[in-house]
């Protein structure tokens, strides 16, 4: 305990000497001045004389500047001294501007994007999911059991429970707490707003009772479904998401408990959702749902498959025992009902949602880890050209009693001020990147709307910082002491300034570090150069469908189940829509591809399908005039003509895969089919399409069949309007048009955006267009600081070598030779790189085949082509110091330096 | 420049303590102090002594205050505190200790 109070009280000594620095630094002065004083006139005294006294006295007082510093030393926080170590390494910069721009804008750059990605993967892949306990949360994936072909045909239907199935297993588990779902199909909950304002188009989503309770959210206002709200014709409730409510309602409290009027019929407002709340983000990326309504159980049982199920485990229990016990229990149901075994895969629900982004985002990481990598080795070529070129500065510390530690801490923070500069500056781009990303709508990936820089991206932020600033101020500082100090410091202290051995060992080291640049960023440019060509290859698949001149807006009319009534609907809907001057064609059709789709049971009359058979296809409820409306080829047969009415004969189209299933080495035309399990009439056959692309353009389409809107009840309706000639109107003015004319028919028409078929096909490819950009943008950055990183070292060089080139060109070599020699030299530099770059991606390259489509990850053609680029690029870099080497004036270089 | 003899780390700070045992000295008269008694075998660089000053300061070992001399300059002059009084006595009972341990090895060849 003394001893404690002992180094307090001389602590708080240090603190008052401290602020009294000037009035010590001048009693100090005073003491020494009298000191001396003494020992002169005691020199004086012994008979020397005044002259000799004087001298002796300050000789053998000895250096006073130095006394002051090691007295003052002794008063010194240690932190005193990287003060003054920091002051002059911000000195020193600001002098050297160009420099410190170059170097704080490379590591902008690098730590910049690294924390933007960390962020992303950070969101996507490990922060848990926004619910509480979100590891005890399970997605049940139906069909394990079941052919992959079978699933394909089913769509979505393949996905879904259906009501039985899934309150069997809710009664018969025991691993689960609570058991919920919702209603995946959309179709079933799209609403029209009306009574508040102009009429609007909302999402709606169908939610068990127990589903918020089950994720652990509660309503930010009011309360859950009650008991009453979840029977059938039981009283119509909703509840608001949080930006619906914003929005539309202005954030005003007073509309709980008001009816809201959802196709014309009052619904009540029983709450509000939190804004943490996204469902879309989870569950459906790309989708925004604005209200919330429960799921009728009793309602929906005969609908098929019709619940994506989630549920939360007992405390204890794993996912593993989970899934045990699901396979006894649907075993169970399969008995009790034998129809299909829809037992499903148990995961835990962050896998589901973004397992299957992990590879993207281990790609994605990997890039702007090379990214980072780069820049920390051209961040250290600029450093080591620095400290070569600072060799007499350090040399004359060094006389003047710096230590080499002493330097090593000047340089450790200069490194500090650069590197904290460009995380600054970095973290500013980090925010506006993942800001951006955040609020892209567009782009169709799971939870990107909670994309942020939050605290661990900041915690990254500080170890990105440490170890580069770790790493990269020693490393010129090893550098310095390496090798006899003594012969150093006379080597630079002497004027001509460059040593010829030094300056040699720091180009070697430099030429080092450019290969590695080369290489990255050729591993790098390999990577984007694949993405790229597969992304190519996406947009180059026959979709089969017409996606120019073509848009699609949503219609709101009367699909009751009065088949003429309907027809007649639709039918005038068209006529007026065609009547359009400009649109050439008009079809609706429920559901479109790339889009949302459904399956009904389906085969050939004449090959009912056996056990395990695929007997089911997509449907699509369309008009006639819809498949030329949106340009999908009919390769045999007929469109539907308004003729086939409910009455005459059922008709269907097929899809070529259809027919190749369900009609091997026949044709078709003319068949009969059995749809929907023969609760209809069997359809014949009276049309084969070309396959068209169902869930995204890299899968292979499944069966598909079409059946006419005049034959069967739809589920939603667009519009695809074709347009074209001399009179087509510019896009806005269609969608007046077309709004006006919907709304003539219907005034409760919503105003639905008329969206370019594009830009349906765009969102769909959107996930991979996301990271081809950002993979390409880290390549080109990659490949411009290789670049840059060639220039320095060959300019440097060149610098170094101004005298030999010089003598070269006096003794006859030409200006063509020289710059030949330069020339060869830098493309030796670039080979290595490139072949050792070449190597890696070659043998790394299958860690990504998964993410390509349509070629190899050793594709011959993309790493030609990147290879040439890399060198094309790395010898213009290397030509601008050729050409100025070659340009000496072999006077001047002898002459002097 | 003839070497002078290396003093053991941490006796400056005792020898200091105990030439002010007497009385308050100046940094002059302290080294003239050492110099003098021990027949000019111990000579202070002025290097060492400030530092040394410094020291003993921070700890509160001594304090110092400015005086005028019999010449009527200013000059500073150091006087040993009660804690400096029993760190003196700590030190040299640790000194004893130290050389008759290395008395002992001596000898012992």
């Amino acid at each position: 305990m003394d001893r404690l109070t002992d180094r307090i009280a001389s602590l708080f000594r240090k603190l008052s000497l401290l602020l009294r620095r000037n009035r010590f630094r001048t009693e100090l002065d005073e003491e020494m001045a009298f000191h001396r004083a003494q020992a002169e006139k005691d020199f004086l005294a012994a008979g020397m004389s005044s002259q000799a006294a004087h001298t002796a006295a300050a000789r053998q007082f000895g250096n006073p500047v130095r006394l002051r510093e090691r007295s003052s030393e002794v008063i010194h926080f240690r932190f005193e001294t990287a003060l003054q170590d920091l002051r002059f390494a911000l000195r020193t910069l600001a002098r050297d501007r160009s420099f410190t721009l170059i170097a704080v804008l490379v590591l902008a750059l690098g730590i910049g994007a690294n924390v933007a990605v960390f962020s992303v993967v950070n969101t996507l892949l490990l922060r848990p999911l926004p619910f509480a306990d979100a590891h005890r949360l399970v997605w049940l994936e139906p069909g394990k059991n079941l052919d992959p072909r079978l699933l394909a045909a089913a769509g979505l239907g393949g996905k879904t429970f259906s009501v039985d199935d899934y309150e069997a297993f809710q009664r018969a588990n025991h691993s689960f707490a609570s058991v919920a779902s919702f209603n995946p199909f959309l179709g079933n909950s799209e609403y029209t707003l009306t009574g508040s304002g102009e009429a609007q188009g909302i999402a709606g989503m169908m939610v068990s009772g127990n589903f918020f309770s089950t994720l652990g959210v509660q309503p930010e206002l009011g309360r859950e479904f009650t008991r009453d709200e979840l029977q059938k014709n039981g009283r119509p409730a909703a509840l608001l998401s949080y930006f619906f409510w914003q929005r539309q309602f202005h954030a005003n409290p007073s509309i709980l408990g008001r009816p809201i009027l959802l196709n014309n019929k009052p619904v009540t407002v029983v709450g509000v959702l939190p804004a943490s709340f996204d469902f879309g983000s989870v569950f459906i990326p790309g989708q925004q749902f604005d209200v919330f309504v429960p799921a009728v159980m009793d309602e929906m049982r005969s609908w098929g498959n019709t619940l994506s199920v989630v549920g939360r485990l007992k405390p204890g229990v794993t996912v593993a025992q989970a899934q045990a016990e699901s396979d006894l229990v649907f075993a169970g149901i399969k008995t009790a009902h034998p129809t299909y075994d829809f037992s499903p895969t148990l995961s835990q629900l962050q896998e589901y949602v973004s397992g299957k982004l992990r590879r993207s985002m281990v790609a994605l990481w990997s890039a702007v880890g090379l990214v980072l990598l780069i820049v920390c080795v051209n961040l250290s070529s600029l450093l080591l050209a620095r400290t070569t070129r600072r060799g007499k500065e350090f040399a004359m510390r060094t006389a003047l009693g710096a230590s080499r530690g002493r330097l090593l801490r000047q340089l450790l923070a200069e490194s500090t001020v650069l590197v904290t500069a460009g995380a600054a500056v970095g973290l500013g781009l980090a925010f506006a990147l993942t800001s951006y990303i955040a609020h892209q709508d567009s782009i169709a990936l799971p939870l990107l709307h909670q994309v942020r820089v939050d605290r661990t991206a900041l915690g990254w932020t500080l170890l990105l910082v440490v170890a580069i600033t770790m790493l990269f101020g020693l490393l010129p500082g090893l550098r310095l002491a390496t090798g006899g100090a003594d012969r150093q410091l006379h080597a630079a202290l002497k004027d001509g300034g460059q040593n010829a051995s030094s300056a040699g060992h720091g180009q070697r080291l430099r030429s080092a570090l450019v290969v590695v640049e080369v290489a990255l960023s050729c591993v790098l440019l390999v990577g984007a150069g694949l993405l790229l060509r597969s992304f190519l290859n996406t947009l180059d698949v026959d979709m089969g469908f017409n996606a120019s001149h073509a848009s699609v807006m949503r219609v709101i009319y009367d699909q009751g189940a009065d088949a003429d009534k309907r027809t007649a609907a639709v039918q005038e809907i068209l006529r007026r829509v065609t009547a359009i001057p400009g649109v050439q064609m008009a079809g609706i059709a429920d559901m479109l591809p790339l889009g949302r789709n459904r399956s009904w049971q389906f085969w050939a009359k004449d090959h009912p399908p056996r056990n395990g058979d695929i007997d089911a296809a997509l449907t699509r409820i369309i008009t006639p005039g819809y498949l030329a409306a949106i340009g999908i080829h009919l390769r045999e047969g007929r469109d539907f003509t308004w003729q086939d009415r409910e009455k005459r004969e059922h008709v269907v189209i097929v899809n070529q895969a259809a027919a190749r299933h369900f009609w091997p080495g026949e044709n078709p035309l003319g068949k009969l089919s059995v749809v929907d399990g023969g609760d209809m009439a069997p359809a014949r056959v009276v049309g084969v399409i070309q396959d068209v692309s169902q869930t995204t353009l890299e899968t292979e389409a499944a069966p598909e069949i079409y059946v006419p809107v005049m034959q069967s009840s739809p589920e939603g309706a667009e519009l695809v309007v074709r347009t074209g000639g001399p009179g087509a109107p510019p896009p806005g003015e269609l969608s007046r048009l077309l709004l006006s004319t919907l709304r003539s028919l219907n005034p409760a028409q919503p105003a639905y955006p008329l969206e370019p078929l594009q830009t349906m096909v765009d969102r769909s490819t959107s996930p991979r267009r996301f990271f081809l950009v950002l993979v390409a943008t880290f390549a080109a950055l990659g490949l411009t600081l290789a670049a840059l990183g060639i220039y320095g070292v060959i300019s440097y060089g060149v610098e170094q070598r101004t005298q030999e080139i010089g003598i070269r060109m006096a003794l006859g070599a030409s200006a063509a030779q020289v710059q030949r020699g330069i020339l060869t030299h830098t493309a030796l530099l670039i080979g290595i790189g490139v072949a050792a770059g070449t190597l890696t991606a070659y043998v790394f390259g299958h860690a990504i085949a998964a993410m390509l489509f349509g070629l190899a990850p050793t594709d011959p053609a993309t790493f030609a082509a990147m290879i040439l680029l890399l060198t094309a690029v790395g010898l213009l870099a290397g030509f601008l110091p050729a050409r100025r080497a070659s340009r000496i004036d072999p006077m001047t270089a002898l002459r002097g330096n | 420049m003839a070497k002078k003899s290396d003093l053991l780390p941490g006796t400056l700070d005792m020898l200091i303590l105990k030439t002010l045992t007497r009385a308050p000295l100046h940094g002059y008269g302290i080294a003239l102090s050492i110099k003098r008694i021990s027949d000019d075998v111990l000579q202070v660089e002025e290097g060492s002594l400030y530092p040394a000053l410094q020291r003993l300061l921070l700890q509160g070992w001594v304090k110092a205050e400015w005086k005028q001399t019999e010449t009527n300059r200013r000059a500073r002059y150091y006087t040993l505190t009660e804690t400096g009084r029993k760190q003196l006595g700590h030190e040299l009972s640790e000194f004893d200790r130290m050389i008759a341990a290395i008395t002992r090895v001596l000898r012992e060849a």
